[in-house]
């Protein structure tokens, strides 16, 4: 392959993995049946406080950790709202997202134009070296590396431990899952709270991996596209990775395109993957396809304990 | 960068609810226009709660669009009405953030002219006919607007030539390459991000005849990882030059990344790749809005058009990186004077577009109106105008 390609194919890889962190964590809060707007917010606070723990120690690695428990917070803040409260979850993941941007603004306000430290690239031992693979997979920052054993970990999870038939059955069947003896709000409020722990990994991958700055408001979306690549994925992680590094990877091709000076319009490629997801959203309104896309039934509808 | 400095600190307190509050352009449009209304509200009441100025003190009031914290064009401002009140002790400024264009813009523009402000600085283009409508009403108050095109008796527009300073960073580009091949980071296809590239690229041409101009459009103001991309993009086909339109270091940071050069936008962007910067074009807004202070004090002020270059230290370049040779260095400081002199035109005919065609015929320059509207892209550029 010429050097071209794969440098387009690595950059799909790189402009993925923010997303594809987020959109595993919200895969989880989903697939138990709880809706979460609020994943550009805590992107934002994970990137601020990745980059602000890493400025201070030096240490990408403590930064991701401090991103992470940042996200989960405010993950917890959606639970107490939508799962122990029972409010409306649009409502409260849009208050949620709001509140991010502002707080991440107010805090981060000191760290603007601060040159920062974070992740450098770094080849893997052995499968660096391998031809086109290497490139593409493994030449990157080390939170990429991360990111490949979570696919499969978030995979096994959801399909072959108990505890992932519970988070199911919760999304599907909250009144059957407790009457089996699952703790609804319990099991509800852990995936909720571990959305937010990788949405703020999503985060610092961006202000410490991607760039090394803090920004006001530099998910610039991201999050709601990993929103909506819950839907493009049907609610799997496998196919969240691919639909990651398509989106990705679309938008590295089109930049790519204008570089060698190709003619080509590019608008039309940019919208692919957005007209794919209206698709896959209009069928997912339908009753019966919906089913077989893999919606969790009880999406977005709090649960309240009857007779 | 700002943390609040020798602001009055309620606004900026104003300012950070109104961002909470008043977020433009989110999927959530209709939250934003009912917090817009409220941002408003918060702001007139900061405004009416700040301290009582001294009365013989002239009021400058700033309404910026963005926040002070984007690290270039309300930052650049934000400078500006720094260095006014650094230079000029009879003046009190206050700055509103994060005001968005249309009827919230005049709500503030309203309010900052009820409570005596005696200039009031827009810097969007989209508070133009706010700005008209809120002159009409207070006609002892002095307007500017930085970027229009609208002007009254007490409305001037002011805005700087940008394309002096982008000429002389491409005569460093032009010197610096080693592949012949520039890349450059394009925000949004209009005629003042066109006009910047075909500046930069004469003045590549200008030391480096053989060199091209590769443009990546990423459609932002503002996503540095968007701007990185695009920066990866340029350097996988071999450009070892990058600069950039947006108002992020990331492109400086990509550059620096490959050990490859880098040329920034709005202000001094060393320190985010002190190997890579080899220069900048900067807005220095401080001495023009103390000459329009001036105006208003004398008395002389009035609706003009303000257009300024280099000659009045508007625009400028950020120092030379110290990989720089000093025959370049000589040569675009030489440049530098003669257009401050006013004896070099940097578009200053011949210049062909890119099939070839004489655009601008030797002997003439590009004219002011066929600037605002530039559309086309001069020869060695290789990209697309996206609009054509």
């Amino acid at each position: 392959m010429s050097p071209i390609t794969l440098a387009v194919l690595a950059a799909a890889v790189r402009a993925g993995t923010p997303v594809l962190f987020a959109t595993l964590g919200e895969i989880f809060a989903e697939r138990s049946g709880v809706l979460n707007l609020g994943v550009e917010g805590m992107m934002l606070v994970g990137a601020l406080a990745g980059f602000v723990s890493t400025a201070r120690t030096g240490n990408p690695w403590f930064g991701a950790v401090v991103a992470a428990a940042a996200g989960a917070g405010l993950g917890a803040v959606h639970a107490v709202l939508s799962v122990t409260l029972r409010a409306n979850q649009v409502a409260s993941g849009l208050a949620l997202t709001i509140f991010g941007t502002g707080l991440s603004a107010f805090l981060g306000r000191g760290y603007v134009g601060v040159p920062g430290t974070g992740f450098q690239p770094t080849s893997f031992p052995v499968l660096g070296q391998l031809p086109a693979i290497g490139p593409v997979l493994f030449q990157q920052d080390p939170l990429v590396y991360l990111s490949y054993l979570a696919v499969p970990a978030a995979w096994y999870t959801l399909y072959r431990t108990r505890w992932g038939l519970q988070v199911r059955a919760v999304g599907e069947s909250p009144e059957a899952a407790d009457a089996m003896g699952v703790d609804v709000a319990r099991l509800r409020f852990t995936c909720v709270v571990l959305g937010g722990t990788l949405a703020g990994l999503g985060g610092t991958f961006l202000s410490t991996a991607y760039t090394s700055m803090w920004i006001e408001n530099m998910t610039a979306g991201r999050g709601w596209i990993a929103v909506a690549l819950v839907i493009f994925a049907m609610w799997d992680p496998l196919r969240a990775a691919f639909g990651a590094y398509l989106f990705g990877g679309v938008n590295a091709l089109q930049l790519h395109l204008q570089a060698t000076g190709a003619g080509v319009p590019t608008y039309l490629l940019l919208m692919a993957p957005y007209a794919f997801t209206i698709v896959v959203l209009v069928l997912a309104s339908q009753g019966a396809a919906r089913r077989r896309l893999g919606a969790p039934a009880a999406l977005s509808i709090p649960y309240t304990r009857t007779g | 960068m700002c943390r609040g400095g020798n602001a009055p600190r309620e606004n900026w307190v104003a300012g950070e609810d109104a961002y909470l509050e008043a977020q433009e352009g989110k999927p959530m449009g209709r939250w934003a226009r009912v917090t817009g209304v409220l941002a408003a509200g918060i702001v007139a009441f900061a405004l009416a709660t700040g301290p009582a100025p001294s009365e013989e003190k002239l009021k400058v009031g700033f309404v910026y669009v963005g926040p002070v914290g984007d690290a270039g064009w309300t930052y650049a401002h934000d400078q500006g009405r720094k260095y006014l009140e650094a230079h000029n002790p009879n003046v009190q400024t206050a700055a509103v953030e994060n005001v968005a264009e249309g009827a919230d813009s005049e709500r503030v523009f309203t309010d900052l002219a009820r409570k005596g402000y005696g200039l009031i600085v827009g810097t969007s283009f989209g508070y133009m006919d706010a700005m008209v409508k809120v002159a009409s009403e207070f006609p002892k108050v002095a307007f500017v607007h930085i970027s229009g095109f609208k002007r009254a008796k007490n409305l001037m527009t002011a805005f700087g030539r940008i394309e002096q300073p982008r000429y002389l960073t491409g005569l460093v580009a032009g010197a610096m390459t080693k592949t012949h091949i520039i890349g450059y980071v394009a925000a949004h296809p209009i005629p003042e991000v066109v006009r910047g590239i075909n500046a930069f690229t004469l003045g590549v041409r200008a030391t480096d005849p053989k060199a091209t101009v590769h443009v990546v459009w990423s459609n932002t103001w503002y996503d540095p990882a968007q701007e990185e991309q695009a920066a990866e993009s340029l350097l996988s086909i071999g450009a070892d030059v990058l600069t950039q339109h947006q108002d992020s270091p990331a492109v400086v940071q990509a550059a620096a990344a490959k050990g490859k050069y880098a040329i920034g936008y709005n202000s001094d962007m060393s320190k985010f790749g002190p190997k890579a910067f080899l220069t900048a074009a900067v807005w220095n807004w401080g001495p023009m809005y103390t000459l329009i202070v001036k105006q208003v004090e004398g008395g002389s002020f009035k609706g003009d058009d303000i257009w300024s270059g280099m000659d009045e230290g508007v625009v400028d370049i950020a120092p030379l990186g110290p990989m720089v040779p000093a025959s370049v260095r000589s040569l675009v400081m030489a440049k530098r004077q003669a257009i401050i002199a006013g004896t070099f035109n940097e578009l200053a005919g011949p210049i062909k577009d890119q099939s070839g065609t004489v655009r601008v015929p030797a002997g003439s320059a590009l004219s002011d109106s066929a600037q605002l509207s530039m559309n086309w892209f001069v020869q060695g550029v290789v990209g697309q105008v996206p609009s054509k």
